[in-house]
């Protein structure tokens, strides 16, 4: 079976003197699985987000997003590729805050047709979506500045999986929370994961998350980094 | 959706975007204000005269001579004496000819003597000839017709005695000699319409006893001895003339500007307002030069303010980018806020230029005698809105290709 995400020998270096690198030989995550990435800050995880999200190209080996490796694609592509097949769930500041509650989560669909026609009648599968999240009622045509930040962290989980894409990629989005919350958050998070079949990247500093999840991964493991001298 | 959004995002900046609107709205205004009062006076001048082939007066510029003798602006530095006036009169080519003499005034506007002729030839805006609607025409020698704003600013109606004043801004009052408003002119939109109108007559009686610009010590003559004294005037200001074919204009013209007893000149009014334009032009250009540097401003304004913004919003790029939107789009988001707001600008100039018009309209046309249309935009405004416009989306290329750099360098992460 394909993977939901794989990485085979990828080396990537930011371009520039004083560039950050990072190696990846191997680490996959199956469709539909959970899997929580563990590491500190500096460790080496926006990189390997952006690796996989098609931000960055891989300097060399492959990343597979489903089937497609993300090394073929023109950096346009790759854009559109993100839209089309994986939501992204920030820390926190998610939604534009001067758009309505439904521009934000409709707002990937704008640049991912075929997510779109998956989604059919997108607004009303962003109801849908905005009440399984247990946010409130007439919540989509308000502003997503006025809602609280565990409102608006709900609203970014909305958005990524809107059209259900394979692949949820969320960095620390709990951090922003308190404890209680946080722990709602991460139940409807993974329901409603479940319910789309998408397989959850997440990655935390915060070890207690990983109950939760089908796997928890060290960063320190699957990955090496090195900060070039300067 | 992309349209609403960024709607949205200028709207959640209403202050600094306002101010910027504000700006470009304003030098719009002045840029588009500058063309309306420069093609409002052209029309406006070339609409005060038609009709007549030659005006005559005493030697000077060609330009000099159309604003006094058809604009009442400035004086005439000489006369001319009703021999030369007599002696032109009897040409042949002659159909028409208007004698006029200025330098009296009532109040703030000037008194013309003229002959019952002036009613018949003087024509305006394309041979229109005037209109007296209220009373009558020029019948006694003490009648006055004055014109629609002398009526409207003084409060003047047919009947009401009027006193002229010696020379212009003066203190000394041709009192003894009081005259009757006898009618009142329709309004034209040309200098007619502040000046008042007697017979050439009564600037002579008028002038009885004064001699050299002052009045005489002693008794005043009676009006009684005035009425059955030959009033012919010595000399006149200058003369409008009509010819009896146009083929004959250059010829008179000629004659008369080689006239050997005293040195006239004869112009034709449109070639002199073409003299007229071409000193007038300069200035206009200089006009039209700064209020354009005012619009470079107001959109240099504009593109400080997006790239002040740019730091601000790395944030919401990284949502953009996030969600799949291609540093192009970033680049076109930000080139279609500098477009949205140049536009809300040029409309907001517009409304401010009309809104503007309209309640300066009276004021200028009181003051200066132009009176402005309220057309639709012209074609060309609409050019130059669609030019700043243009040049909008042109100048915000610059920090827009910095948000793309930024964009593409920071993709989902700001790193601040």
């Amino acid at each position: 079976m394909t993977p939901a995400l794989a990485l085979t020998d990828v080396e990537f270096a930011w371009p520039g003197r004083g560039g950050f690198s990072l190696s990846c030989p191997l680490f996959r995550v199956a469709p539909g699985e959970s899997v929580l990435l563990l590491g500190a800050s500096g460790s080496g995880k926006s990189t390997l987000l952006s690796l996989v999200c098609g931000i960055a190209a891989a300097d060399s080996g492959r990343v597979q997003v489903g089937a497609t490796d993300l090394g073929t694609l023109s950096a346009g592509a790759r854009d559109r590729f993100r839209a089309e097949h994986i939501g992204v769930i920030f820390q926190q500041f998610n939604l534009l805050p001067y758009a309505r509650v439904s521009d934000n989560i409709l707002l990937p669909l704008r640049f991912a047709p075929a997510r779109r026609k998956r989604a059919g009648d997108a607004l009303a599968e962003a109801g849908r979506l905005c009440a399984a999240l247990n946010l409130p009622e007439g919540v989509l045509n308000q502003p997503a500045g006025r809602l609280s930040v565990g409102q608006q962290q709900r609203v970014a989980v909305a958005r990524a999986l809107i059209g259900q894409p394979p692949l949820i990629v969320a960095d620390e989005p709990t951090s922003a929370l308190d404890a209680k919350t946080q722990d709602s958050f991460l139940g409807l998070l993974f329901d409603q994961a479940a319910a789309a079949g998408s397989a959850l990247l997440m990655v935390s500093h915060d070890a207690r998350l990983g109950a939760r999840f089908d796997r928890v991964v060290e960063l320190s493991d699957i990955v090496s980094t090195q900060r070039a001298a300067a | 959706m992309i349209l609403r959004l960024a709607i949205g995002s200028l709207l959640a900046r209403a202050l600094t975007v306002g101010m910027t609107v504000l700006a470009i709205a304003l030098s719009v205004a002045l840029f588009l204000g500058v063309e309306k009062v420069r093609t409002g006076a052209r029309a406006s001048f070339a609409d005060t005269i038609s009709g007549t082939d030659l005006i005559v007066g005493a030697r000077s510029g060609s330009v000099q001579l159309l604003l006094y003798s058809v604009f009442r602006i400035g004086n005439a530095t000489n006369n001319v004496s009703w021999e030369s006036y007599q002696d032109i009169a009897q040409r042949d080519e002659i159909d028409w000819i208007v004698p006029i003499s200025l330098g009296d005034s009532h109040r703030q506007f000037r008194v013309m003597g003229t002959t019952q002729a002036f009613f018949e030839h003087y024509k305006y805006r394309g041979g229109r000839a005037l209109e007296v609607a209220e009373g009558q025409g020029l019948n006694d020698l003490y009648d006055a017709v004055i014109g629609a704003d002398v009526a409207a600013t003084l409060g003047y109606a047919v009947g009401d005695p009027i006193v002229v004043s010696h020379g212009l801004a003066s203190f000394t009052d041709h009192d003894d000699q009081p005259f009757r408003v006898a009618g009142i002119v329709a309004k034209t939109g040309t200098p007619v319409d502040r000046t008042v109108i007697v017979s050439l007559e009564a600037i002579t009686a008028i002038h009885v006893d004064w001699q050299s610009g002052a009045k005489q010590s002693g008794a005043t003559t009676p009006v009684e001895v005035i009425r059955g004294m030959d009033l012919t005037p010595d000399a006149i200001t200058a003369a409008l003339i009509g010819t009896k074919s146009r083929l004959q204009i250059f010829g008179l013209q000629r004659w008369i500007n080689e006239y050997r007893e005293e040195p006239l000149l004869a112009i034709l009014p449109g070639v002199a307002l073409q003299e007229l334009w071409q000193i007038v032009g300069v200035a206009e250009t200089a006009l039209i030069g700064v209020s354009a540097m005012v619009v470079v401003t107001a959109l240099l304004g504009l593109v400080a303010m997006i790239f002040s913004s740019l730091n601000e919003r790395r944030r919401e790029m990284a949502i953009w980018r996030a969600m799949g939107a291609r540093p192009a789009v970033i680049l076109g988001l930000l080139v279609l806020e500098a477009m949205l707001m140049a536009a809300a600008g040029a409309l907001l100039g517009v409304a401010l230029l009309y809104g503007g018009l309209a309640v300066l309209r009276p004021l200028i046309d009181a003051g200066f005698g132009i009176w402005l249309p309220i057309d639709w935009p012209s074609t060309r405004e609409a050019l130059v809105l669609a030019i700043v416009i243009g040049a909008a989306a042109l100048a915000s290329l610059l920090p827009a290709l910095r948000a793309y750099r930024l964009s593409l360098a920071d993709g989902m992460m700001v790193r601040i």
